[in-house]
Parts: structure tokens; sequence; C-alpha cells
């Protein structure tokens, strides 16, 4: 008979994996902890210097671009959305995914791209120039793209594809029933948009206006480039400009606590808009049939967007890429292009690693702490880079100043930077950043794993650890394979953290399009910029293809 | 190899599941724990495989204590085997490494052995390179019950194990388990919500109600003996007549049952099963001692259902159910008088 082993555990000691989640999320959620705690904190007349001067720009500008930019999204992303689900015209197949494409496009690229295309050196002004006969600026009135409406125009074309994305997933959730339903009850096509479609899809729509107005918020390139002033530039020249650390933060901790009360109203506008379908059965969704000039119609509205957000820019790069091989076909280029593969795949690899280790933690002892401490760690997420990049920096230098005075007192050596101003910093930054992405991939991932796969492993004698290794990891491999391009493809377009973050000299794609657009060398910068959007594409295809696969009751 | 539940206390988010449940099982016996739907079963089993952890109470396996409210054993090293409602089966692994999966630490050549050997047992020697949704319902049960069985636990506590398989493929899965588990002489504790399941397999049945026992044993005790009307119902329909205490007899309208331990006056409930109410005809001078009246007969294939009014003399009626064997239909004119079997008729106190 078998001897059973005398090896009690203690009961109620806190155990290994709740503590690893716990701690991991601790770190995670530190720099936002750090730029909270700067809100009491006292700095002086700077404050109140930024108050009189700058402030009132940034808040201005900053609700002008969002309220733009949710405005612009919620048209284009419903729209294109409801025409290419509901009604039936040439192409339509084709629109479904190609409206995903200006999401590999980051908006600063696009902002150089359309720079180049449309200020006073660019081709189309110069043509105009060339067949009216103007001679000079004073002749003529054209659209200034590096403006505040420029930088809105730019956001939406590249942001709509979120709104997109969720609001056709709702309507294709919707059952034709409630539609056909409405239709017979005397609504027109477009009524029953107004008045069924569209409530019944507000919560999926409002949480893709808040992941576009995040991304928003979060970008560097193009307003800095446009000299648009918002929080985000802000923080930025209050820091380096001013060098003003303090300022700075409370500045990130204003724009956090905004985010904040944002995510928030889509809670609550989510919570109350909470309606259960009614009505269980699918059918395939009966396409309405449009009249010719209606058909052009959708046609043309789901081109434009596509147009206009890929196809152009995209093409534009192209063409300057081509014309200036000599920046690209070089080592410098390829280096360049390896700093971003290094960066982006360390920092997906840890960001997957860490998220199916939390992911586990928490099936294996869920509690109310550490379903908190992986809330707390999500929120990485909606905090912009530049604010992240504050929040990590200040104690990554404190640190870094405590250990090499403590070295040169006692050991006379200096450590010099250990911690910021190194890759540590910027790869802490990204996975900070980007851990809810690959969480929540792992997370699904791992929900599709029944729990009794667990026990069986448990009472076929395998450990947690052991049990993760041979029964989750094989069966989730998808989703972490799928995680780990989000968060590389994600860590590729990062702007503003690299930036402020990187180590001196260490040049990315992203910083390298950045600093060339800078110098006005647009098409110079093209090469970069058009990798970045290569790679870009890639989950744009993931995602297309999931969504053809999850619809249910819908022709495939 | 005898498994040990002393005082278990278990619950969730405050919600009572197990409330100081007792329970024992001897080596080679095979108990069914027998309840309605959300009575705590499933917690009952995990409890004692270490996948749920009491919060006071210990679970003894073989003199060694697995948990005691403050020290616990994970379920890894227990060695209890546990076969789930849903089977899970690992999908990613074919028959045979589903069946290795819980022999560590063997060489290669004794696991192959093993698994051959426990693979014949369930007949599924020919699907060792099969993956399992390659399987029917059935054939992954039994890949289920060899792996569980593969490492040789000294107990295997089966979920719900047939509640997947339609009806046919029950009966036969069920008797091969059966044999199995048999033959392999383990102590075995089953779940099942079906108590003609529950006497059909087991040894001893625990019969559960909302986190507490409420009987312990043989199917024969559990079917003539319950000891409430819970437990005489959950066997089958039972009619209630509603009766008086007097010189030790329970006085009801189909005659006296024999009591002990009651008082005189007391009111009491007197259960009888259908198949104990029997019929009898009376000739139209015995007109006046009828009590019954016949509403309905339904011809059942083997037995027929009447349904019958009782009168008692106040005028009260009382409406029950009796089974008769074979086909018997009443002609409207004939005139019937119920009586039940005092023999197997139980008393309770009225509820
Ligand atoms: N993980 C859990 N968290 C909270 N409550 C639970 C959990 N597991 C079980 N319960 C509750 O415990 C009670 C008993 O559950 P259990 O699964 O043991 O019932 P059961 O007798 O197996 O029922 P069934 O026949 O439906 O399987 C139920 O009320 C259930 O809701
Ligand atoms: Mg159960």
């Amino acid at each position: 008979m078998f001897a059973y082993p005398a090896k009690l555990k203690k009961l109620k000691t806190i155990n290994g994996w709740t503590l690893f989640t716990l701690i991991s999320a601790l770190i995670i959620a530190s720099p936002v902890l750090v730029v909270l705690s700067h809100v009491f904190m006292p700095s002086g007349d700077v404050w109140a210097h930024l108050a009189d001067t700058v402030l009132s720009r940034y808040i201005y500008n900053s609700i002008v671009l969002l309220l733009g930019v949710g405005l612009g999204t919620l048209v284009v992303g419903t729209g294109c959305a409801w025409l290419v689900t509901m009604c039936d015209f040439p192409g339509r197949k084709i629109f479904e995914w190609a409206l995903l494409l200006p999401l590999a496009v980051p908006a600063y690229v696009i902002a150089y791209t359309y720079t180049g295309l449309l200020d006073y050196a660019g081709p189309v002004q110069e043509t105009l120039r060339l067949v009216f006969g103007w001679t000079s600026a004073r002749d003529y009135w054209f659209p200034e793209i590096r403006s505040l409406w420029g930088a809105t125009t730019m956001f939406t074309l590249v942001l709509y594809p979120y709104v997109y994305m969720l609001s056709r997933a709702a309507f294709l959730e919707q059952s034709i029933c409630v539609l056909e339903v409405s239709r017979t009850l005397g609504r027109t096509p477009f009524q029953a948009f107004k008045d069924v479609a569209f409530p019944l899809a507000r919560p999926a729509i409002a949480a893709g206006s808040a992941l576009a107005l995040m991304e928003t918020l979060n970008d560097f390139g193009t307003v800095h480039f446009f000299a648009v002033d918002t929080f985000t530039t802000g923080i930025y020249r209050t820091w380096f400009g001013l060098g003003e650390p303090t300022a700075a933060a409370q500045l990130g901790a204003c724009l956090l606590i905004f985010i904040v009360s944002l995510i928030a109203l889509e809670r609550y506008s989510r919570g109350q808009a909470a309606y259960h379908h009614t009505t269980v059965r699918y059918r395939a969704l009966r396409k309405l049939q449009l009249s010719k000039p209606k058909q052009i119609i959708s046609f043309v509205s789901c081109f434009l967007p596509v147009l206009l957000g890929f196809i152009l820019p995209a093409g534009i790069l192209l063409n300057w890429a081509l014309a200036t091989t000599e920046w690209w076909l070089n080592w410098q280029f390829w280096g360049f292009a390896f700093n971003s593969f290094i960066l982006s795949f360390v920092a997906a690899l840890l960001a997957v690693i860490l998220a199916v280790l939390m992911a586990y933690g928490t099936r294996l002892h869920p509690s109310f702490w550490t379903k908190l401490g992986v809330r707390a760690a999500s929120i990485g997420y909606a905090v912009p880079g530049s604010v992240l990049a504050v929040g990590i920096m200040l104690p990554f230098a404190w640190t870094d100043n405590f250990i090499d005075s403590w070295a040169r007192e006692y050991l006379g050596i200096s450590t010099g930077l250990i911690l910021s101003g190194t890759i540590v910093a910027v790869v802490f930054a990204y996975v900070v950043r980007f851990l809810s992405v690959s969480f929540n991939a792992i997370e699904a991932g791992l929900g599709k794993v029944t729990k009794n796969m667990d026990c069986a492993a448990r009472t076929l004698g395998h450990g947690p650890a052991e049990t993760l290794r041979k029964v989750h990891l094989p069966l989730i491999r998808a989703s972490m394979f799928s995680a780990s391009i989000l968060v590389f493809v994600d860590v590729m377009k990062e702007l503003p953290a690299t930036m402020i973050m990187r180590p001196f000299n260490f040049t990315t794609l992203a910083v390298r399009t950045f600093e060339l657009a800078s110098d006005e060398q647009l098409a110079e910068a093209s090469s970069a910029a058009l990798a970045i959007v290569i790679v870009g594409i890639i989950p744009v295809i993931m995602i297309s293809r999931t969504i053809a696969k999850s619809r249910p009751g819908h022709e495939s | 190899m005898t498994l040990v539940l002393e005082n278990v206390e278990l619950s969730f988010d405050g919600f009572c599941v197990l409330n100081k449940i007792n329970l024992t099982v001897e080596t080679g016996e095979f108990v069914c724990l027998l309840g309605p739907s959300g009575c705590g079963k499933t917690s009952t089993l995990r409890v004692c495989a270490g996948l749920e952890t009491p919060k006071t109470g210990r679970v003894i396996v073989d003199g060694h204590v697995m948990t005691d409210g403050h020290f616990v054993l994970p379920p890894e090293k227990r060695k209890i085997g546990f076969l789930f409602q849903d089977f899970a089966l690992f999908p990613h692994l074919n028959v045979f490494d589903n069946v290795a999966f819980g022999l560590k630490g063997m060489a290669k050549a004794k696991i192959k052995e093993r698994v051959e050997e426990v693979l014949k047992q369930v007949q599924m020697e020919k699907y060792a390179p099969a993956l399992p949704h390659m399987l029917s319902g059935g054939q992954q049960q039994r890949v289920a019950l060899a792996r569980a069985l593969a490492p040789k636990p000294d107990i295997i506590l089966l979920d719900e194990p047939f509640s997947g398989l339609d009806s046919g493929l029950r009966a036969e899965i069920r008797d091969e388990t059966l044999h199995v588990l048999k033959t392999s002489n383990v102590a075995a504790v089953m779940v099942t919500h079906d108590p003609e399941e529950a006497m059909f397999m087991a040894d001893r049945i625990v019969l559960m109600k909302a986190g507490n026992i409420v009987q312990d044993g043989t199917p024969v005790d559990l079917y003539s003996k319950p000891v409430d009307h819970f437990a005489a119902s959950f066997f089958g329909e039972v009619n209630i007549l509603k009766g008086v205490i007097k010189d030790n007899k329970a006085q009801t309208v189909l005659g006296a049952v024999d009591t002990v331990g009651f008082s005189d006056g007391e009111k009491v409930d007197v259960l009888v099963r259908p198949q104990n109410i029997k019929l009898r005809r009376l000739s139209n001078d015995q007109k006046e001692r009828a009590n019954s009246h016949i509403e309905a007969a339904r011809y059942l294939g083997r037995e027929s259902l009447l349904h019958i009014r009782l009168e008692d003399p106040s005028g009260e009626t009382t409406h029950i159910h009796a089974r008769i064997d074979g086909q018997m239909l009443p002609r409207e004119e004939e005139i019937f008088t119920a009586e039940m079997d005092v023999e197997s008729a139980l008393v309770f106190r009225a509820s």
C-alpha cells in the first residue's frame, strides 16, 4: 500500500502565486501611483506660472481635439460599420476588412505624410500654383494642415477603426429579428438604425470611442509636429524645457484623472445601457438591397476612409521610400530596425510571460485582492506614454542617484545610471503600457480551458506549475502567439515613451521617423515609417480573421 | 484503505454548502452520494480530492490526515482518482498520453505497459493514438476512467460520470464501469441524482439535502426504511395520508397502522407507495363500504396507474395514486374499495 507523505501545507498563509501576482501588479501599477502621488507635492510657482500661461491652451486644445476626434470616429466608424453589415453594395466584402487597415498607420506617420503632401512645398500646392500661375503663398488660400483641425483629421483617419471594429461586432450580434420587427412597425431603414440598432450598440460604440480618445491623448508625435500644444507636449516641455519634473508629473496627474473619468463614464454608460438580447434566434443577416445611386454613395463612403487613411499615405510612403533608397539601403537603417525589433521582441516576451503568470495566479486563487491587482496592472493601457515616462523616470533617477552616491561614499566608484536611461527603463515602460493587451488575450485563452482540466491534472499528481506547463501552455499557445504579436506591434509603433526614455544614441524606427520628420526631412523619414506600417498590418489581418470567424448565424 | 470525513464544513462567500458532513468509505466499497441538484454532492467529492479546502473538519485517508482546518495536503499528493462529469480529457494529448498523464516517475516501458493494461480493461486499446475529439461520448468516458485508474489510486471519485451519455449507452457503460471498479478493488464514491442509478451501483447510499446528510445506509434501508418524507419521496412517488394516533395506531382512511413512540391524539402522515395500494372489487350489496372513486386509469405497459379519490366518513377527500400489475382498466359500474399494505406503510410526524 502507498504510504502518504506527511507533508502537509500550512493553510491560510499567503501562497506563492498570489504573492507573485500581487507584487507584479504593484510594480506594474507603480508608475501610475508615482504620478498620482505628485498631486499633493508642492511645486512652487512653476504650477502657477503654467496656469497663467499655457495651461488654458493645453486644456482647450486637448478638449477640442477630443471632441473632434470623438465625433469624427463616431460618424465614420459607426457609419461604415452599419453600411458593411446591413447593406449590400459592390466591394462590401472587401471593405469589411479593408476598413481596418488604417489601424496599421500610427497617427504621427499619417501626419508626416499628409504634411509632405499638402504643405507649401508639397506636390498638391505646387500643382495648384503651376496650374493657376500663383507665385507665392499670398496669392491664394490653402488649408493649413499643421493645425488643430489638421490634427483632428489625422487622428480621425487612423483611429476610426476602433469604433468601426466594435460597433460592427455589436451590429452583427444584433438579431436581425429585432431590426425587422422595427421595420414592420413602420420604421425606414435609417430610422431603424437610429432608433434601434444604434442604441443597442451604444456600449460597444462607447468602448470604441474610448479607445480612440485614449490613443488621441497618448499621441505625442502628431501634436508635437503640428505644434498643437496639448497635455502630452506640455508634459514633455515642462520636464525637458523647463526642467521641472514635479510640475510635469502634476500635469500628468491631471491628464490621468481626466482619462480615468473618461473610462468611468464609459463604464457607467455601459452599465446604464446593458441591454440583453431578447431573442436568441440569429438569422443570416439579410442585406438591404440598395438602389444604384445609394450603392454608389455607400461605396464612396466606405472607400474614402480606406483611401485617405491607408492607401494614400502608404502609397506616398512607398513612393518616397523608393525615391530615397540611399536612406534605407544602408547598415544604419537596419541597425535601427534591429533596435526596434529587439525592444519589441523583449517587451512582447516579458508582457506575455507576466500576463500568463498573473492570469494563472488569479485563476488559481481568485480573490478580491488578486482581482484588484490585475485591474490595477491593466490601467497602463490608458496611461499616455509621456505620463508613464514621468512615473518611471522619477523613481528610477532617484534610485540611480541613491545607489551612485552610496557607491561613491563606500566603494569609491561611480555606478552611473543603472536603471534610467537604459534599455531596462524603456522595456519596463512598454510592459506597463501593454501588459493589459497581452493579459486580455491570455485571459480569454485561459478562459477556454475548463476548470476541470486543472482539477484533472492536479488529481493526477501534477502541481500548479507543472499543470501550467503541461496543460495550459499547450492549450493557450495560439492566444500567447497573438498576444505577443499585438504587443510587438504596439511597441514598434510606440513613440512618446521611447522618445523620452531611450538610452542616449539609441534609435528605433519610430524615433528615427520622428527625428527626421522634425527636421522636415519627410521623404527621408518614409522608409522607417513604411516599415512600421508594414509590421502594423499583421495585427490588422489577425483581427479581421478573428472577427470573420466569430459571427453568429452569419454567412461565412 | 478507508476514507473518513469528520465534521466537514465548507462555505463559499459565507454561504454554507456542506454542514458538518460525516462519512466513512471502506476499502473496495462503492458508495453513492445521492441528492437533488445543488445539495453539495460535487462539493463533497472535491473536498475529498483536495480541490476544495474545508473551513473546519478533517479528511482522513488510511489514518493519514489530509486536512484538518489548519493544514492541508494539496490534491496532487493525495493519490485519489477523479472522474469528472465532462471527462476533462486533455484535448492536446492523444488517448495514450492522456492515460499516461498521471504516471510520473516511471520508466517508459513500465508506463507503456500500464497504459496498455488499463486501456484493455476499458476496451479502448485500439484507440491509443486517437485524439479526444475523435471519440464518442462513451469512448471518452472510458478513457477518462482509464486515466483515473492508471496511477492505481486507492480511492476513486466519480462525479455524475454517466450524465453526459444517452440512456441506451448509459446502462451499458454503467455496467462496465461497475465491473472495472470492482475488479480494481478501489473504494469508490460516486455522485448521482438518479436514485435508480444509485440503487444499481451502490453498496451504500448517502442521501444528501442542502449540505446535510439525510440518511446513510444500504439501498434496501433507504428504500424501505427512509428516515423522513424527503428520503421516502426521493426513491419514488409516495401517497400521503393524514392520520391521528389512537391506541398506538395511526388511524387513516385506509385503515390503522401500528406505530411506536407516538402519543395519543398526535397528528401523523402515513406514507404509502402506489404499488402498495390494493383495490378490491365489491359486489353491489357492499356498496356502502366503498371508500374510493376511480377518477382515471392509465395503462403504462407493465402496469396500470390509477388516480383514486378517497373519501373518509367526515367527507374529506384525498387524492392518491395506485400502481396495479397488468392491464386493469375498470368499468364505469364497478365498485372498489382501496386498501393499503399496512406492513410497508411509513409513519412520520405531520409536517
Ligand atoms: N465555486 C463556487 N463558488 C460559489 N458557490 C459554489 C461554488 N461551487 C458550488 N457552489 C454552490 O454550492 C452548492 C453546492 O454545489 P455542488 O456543486 O456541490 O452541488 P451538487 O450537489 O453537485 O449539484 P448538481 O447535482 O447540480 O451538480 C450550490 O448551491 C452551488 O451554487
Ligand atoms: Mg454536481
